[in-house]
């Protein structure tokens, strides 16, 4: 037994939090009406296009964001890079459905951008003069990258920092030039974890639903909205969640199987000695200018409109209640990020153990909730939870004692649960990445000295997967901090989060009320990230 | 560190399941916001001292209802349009309730003749005209915006907004499917721009200049006057109250019903009936500027400020059976792209 304990416990970890996607592909399986045949012949052809050229586009747009970015702070000597290096990461604390609020406000027509110049150049009408619409495809897009290139800059910089100098320093004595030892060493050892960064966006556009409503695009989780809601289908809507489930699954295995004889591993963890490029002239302003627009497009920006709102309705929207929905998105978000970091580790150390084929599948399936727009995933949770609720009391009816009433889908374990599923991938991502570049040997040599497995990961792995175990929580305790759609359907009675509470004021079109609350969201989102800095800055 | 958010978590878990083991005590699914109701809820804790217990869920209630099925915890839901309200029922999960007060304060059209659901407050769908390039149009119609001299003139939210849905199954009642889908064409191209933001956007696109009429509810229209950064939006338009000339303004409902598994009954019945009496209503309309549904319960005065208005008589149930067909149509003339 002890021998399959690692095995098996991963299974059922697996499996329970496969649980939400199985019960909308068992969904997706029943009959559903013609709806289906209705929405092929007029809206979904246009939405899928928009959902593959807005994938793209957000992918696209933040490698060109954060892949520099990661590198230049990871290898390049700048003026203020302790400040810059974190300030990079603040557009992660961002919930995307304030800044697109705030964007779509301050460039619309009626905005202050075109108020002012209409202002300043007389202009009358719109047909006076052109400026690109901003509720479009491609603004959406451009928001979108703005808020999600942290991903691959948290997890590229990581990935740069974490790789041994010599190889670098080997590279250039070899005669490469520092682009050519990019390209030829640094980047195809850094390839892995830009890869999850990469699908992390990809997943995050493909279930992002609050951000496209507001630029009026329409996409897959419009038609999963629509035909679950409108046209009261669950099993059309679950088909197409199903769909876009499978392009995701697809997608991954490409990509993995890409580098799958690629295997790199690194004999010393991080860099002995600082070996930065020192930039000068245009380069380092170049350098300086993009990473600041970065952080100030994504974040400064939207922030200061959110603090400037928030000084104006102080006093109506300090209150009790602020405090109270406060301290549960805390406890919350903890209580998660804590969970899927332990079971990202026993996910990714079963798979380590136990060799390859047959291990590395309740990795893949733990990650698959991630692509499930909230809404979606909420239903997901709820029809196999309320069918253990419903076992539950039954038993307690049998046993003769009083019913116990919805144990799990009328508390916080719902909504808890909902969050493992949606962001396990984060935890599971994060780690399996930093263990994949833990050489094997130093596990053959632990073995050799006697260690048992446990022994071993104590006191070898776990000291050299830190950083990443830490990234890894972070990432999840800061998107339970700003997930919506899942809170809003799973929520328990007098149970808020700070994000549905900040909803309710921006889905009123009162985002002014709901400021100061979206500005504890950032701050809270702060504090985990100026830790995660910390601990990376520590190694150097 | 950890230990403390653990023990934490613990009791706030144990504090959600006493809450709701002693007291009485009512719940309540609603999907009109919390801060819009709460002060109405509170009058009703004073003066009863039941507590009522809240759940904001925008979207998906009925699939809740449905799946939580006996266990349900809510005895009430609250809503905010009739199609939402008819999903809900037409699952089969409200129940019927007898109530002397209910059946003398709520006129015959705004409740179920079963009792499975009741309206408190109605809102007119309003057609907002500019002052500046418009003027005051009493006479206009839904009819006539779908008439090609409008074109690039409206604006309008997403077709498939509960609201815009209603209004179309409305149509599709009164001049049926065929008509109704030329009607979203001609009106979908004399659109001045793609269907985008809320109600209230449509307005502030009129006094940009945008356009010249819009779509929306009266409700907003009060909203916008009583907010200081919105009332220029409002200044700029006329609400006028369509289709006065034949069968009357489309309106839509807030409403209340039990749900089928309450477990607080007596309770629930007791805030149904507050809800229904004077105080709530005026309360329950003045805090959202709409319409109480209890006859001789004035509006605020700012909305009597608007005039009276000759409303659709049109069951509202025959509207909701349109719901569907009404999205269909707005899917096929491509409203939304």
């Amino acid at each position: 037994m002890k021998r399959y304990g690692w095995t098996v416990s991963s299974w059922g970890i697996a499996l329970a939090l496969t649980l939400p996607v199985l019960a909308l592909i068992v969904e997706s399986l029943l009959p559903a009406e013609d709806i289906f045949r209705h929405l092929w012949a007029s809206v979904l052809p246009a939405y899928i296009g928009n959902t593959f050229w807005l994938v793209l586009l957000v992918m696209g747009l933040s490698l060109l964001f954060g892949l520099p970015a990661a590198w230049l702070m990871a290898m390049c000597e700048l003026p203020g890079r302790r400040l810059l290096q974190w300030a990079l990461i603040l557009p992660l604390a961002m919930p995307s459905y304030i800044v697109a609020f705030v964007y779509t406000d301050l460039l619309d027509y009626s905005g202050p951008v075109q108020l002012a110049l209409r202002d300043w150049f007389g202009w009358q009408s719109a047909t006076d003069y052109y400026f690109p619409p901003i509720r479009t495809l491609g603004g959406a897009a451009l928001v979108m990258g703005l808020v999600l290139y942290p991903y691959v800059y948290l997890l590229g910089r990581t990935a740069f920092l974490e790789q041994s100098t010599s190889l670098v320093q080997s590279s250039r004595l070899l005669g490469c030039s520092p682009w050519q030892s990019f390209r030829r060493v640094s980047l195809p050892l850094a390839r892995p974890a830009i890869a999850v960064g990469m699908s992390l966006v990809a997943m995050e556009t493909l279930a992002e639903f609050g951000t496209v409503n507001f630029f009026a695009v329409n996409t897959l989780t419009t038609a999963v909205y629509d035909t679950w809601l409108g046209y009261g289908s669950l099993q059309a809507a679950a088909k197409i969640s199903a769909i876009m489930l499978l392009v995701v699954m697809v997608l991954l295995s490409l990509e993995r199987m890409s580098r799958k004889r690629q295997q790199v591993f690194q004999k010393s963890m991080g860099h002995e000695q600082e070996t930065g490029y020192r930039l000068t002239g245009v380069r380092k302003w170049a350098a300086l200018g993009f990473c600041w627009s970065l952080v100030a497009l994504g974040f400064l920006l939207p922030f200061v409109i959110l603090c400037y709102h928030a000084v104006r309705y102080f006093d109506r929207a300090w209150n009790a209640r602020f405090f109270e929905y406060s301290l549960n998105s805390l406890l919350l978000s903890a209580v998660v990020a804590v969970l899927a970091l332990a079971m990202a580790l026993l996910l990714g150390m079963t798979h380590r153990l136990k060799g390859k084929r047959h291990t590395v599948l309740p990795l893949r399936l733990a990650s698959m909730g991630y692509a499930l727009p909230g809404t979606v995933l909420a239903i997901g949770v709820l029809v196999p939870l309320t069918m253990m609720d419903f076992a539950i009391n039954d038993l307690a009816l049998w046993l003769g004692l009083p019913e116990p009433g919805l144990l799990l889908t009328g508390t916080m374990t719902a909504i808890a649960f909902g969050y493992l599923v949606r962001f396990g991938a984060m935890a599971i991502g994060a780690v399996e990445s930093s263990l994949n570049k833990v050489s094997p040997s130093l596990d053959m040599v632990t073995q050799t000295m006697g260690y048992g497995p446990a022994a071993m990961i104590w006191r070898v792995h776990l000291p050299l997967i830190r950083k990443g175990m830490l990234a890894g929580a972070l990432l999840v305790f800061i998107e339970c901090m700003k997930e919506l759609p899942a809170a809003l359907l799973l929520r328990p009675f007098n149970f808020q989060t700070l994000a549905t509470y900040v909803y309710q004021f921006v889905s009123d079109e009162q985002l002014e009320l709901g400021a100061l609350p979206a500005i504890v969201i950032v701050l809270v989102g702060l504090i985990p990230l100026i830790f995660l800095n910390r601990s990376l800055e520590q190694h150097h | 560190m950890t230990k403390t958010f653990f023990l934490s978590a613990a009791a706030l878990l144990a504090s959600s399941f006493t809450a709701q083991a002693f007291a009485e005590e009512v719940n309540v699914y609603s999907n009109r916001q919390e801060f819009l109701i709460k002060p109405i809820l509170d009058t009703f804790t004073q003066e009863t001292g039941i507590d009522v217990n809240l759940v904001f869920i925008k979207d998906g209630m009925g699939e809740r209802l449905e799946r939580e099925g006996r266990l349900s915890p809510a005895d009430l839901v609250l809503t905010v349009d009739v199609s939402r309200l008819m999903d809900v029922v037409d699952k089969d999960l409200t129940q019927a309730v007898q109530s002397e007060v209910l059946e003398a304060n709520i006129p015959a059209q705004y409740r179920d003749a079963d009792g499975k659901w009741f309206a408190l407050t109605t809102r007119a769908r309003a057609i907002y005209s500019s002052v500046e390039r418009v003027g005051k149009r009493d006479d206009i119609t839904y009819e006539e915006l779908a008439d090609p001299k409008y074109k690039g003139k409206i604006c309008t939210r997403s077709g498939k907004h509960p609201y815009n849905v209603a209004l179309t199954a409305s149509m599709i009642a009164e001049h049926g499917s065929e008509y109704t889908k030329n009607w979203l064409q001609g009106l979908k191209d004399n659109l001045a721009r793609k269907p985008q933001g809320g109600d209230r956007d449509q307005v502030k696109a009129i006094k940009d200049g945008v356009c010249d009429y819009a779509l929306g509810n009266s409700y907003y229209y009060g909203v916008m006057l009583t907010n200081d950064d919105q009332r220029p939006w409002a200044e700029s338009a006329y609400i006028n109250f369509p289709n006065q000339g034949d069968r009357g303004t489309h309106v839509n409902i807030s409403a209340v019903a039990m749900t089928k598994h309450a477990k607080n009954k007596d309770a629930a019945l007791k805030l149904m009936e507050f809800l229904a009496g004077d105080e709530a209503q005026h309360l329950y309309a003045s805090a959202n500027h709409e319409y109480p549904v209890k006859p001789g319960v004035e509006p605020s005065e700012l909305v009597n400020s608007w005039g009276e208005f000759k409303a659709d008589t049109l069951p509202l149930t025959e509207v909701a059976k349109h719901a569907k067909e009404a999205i269909k149509l707005v899917d096929e003339v491509k409203y939304d792209l």
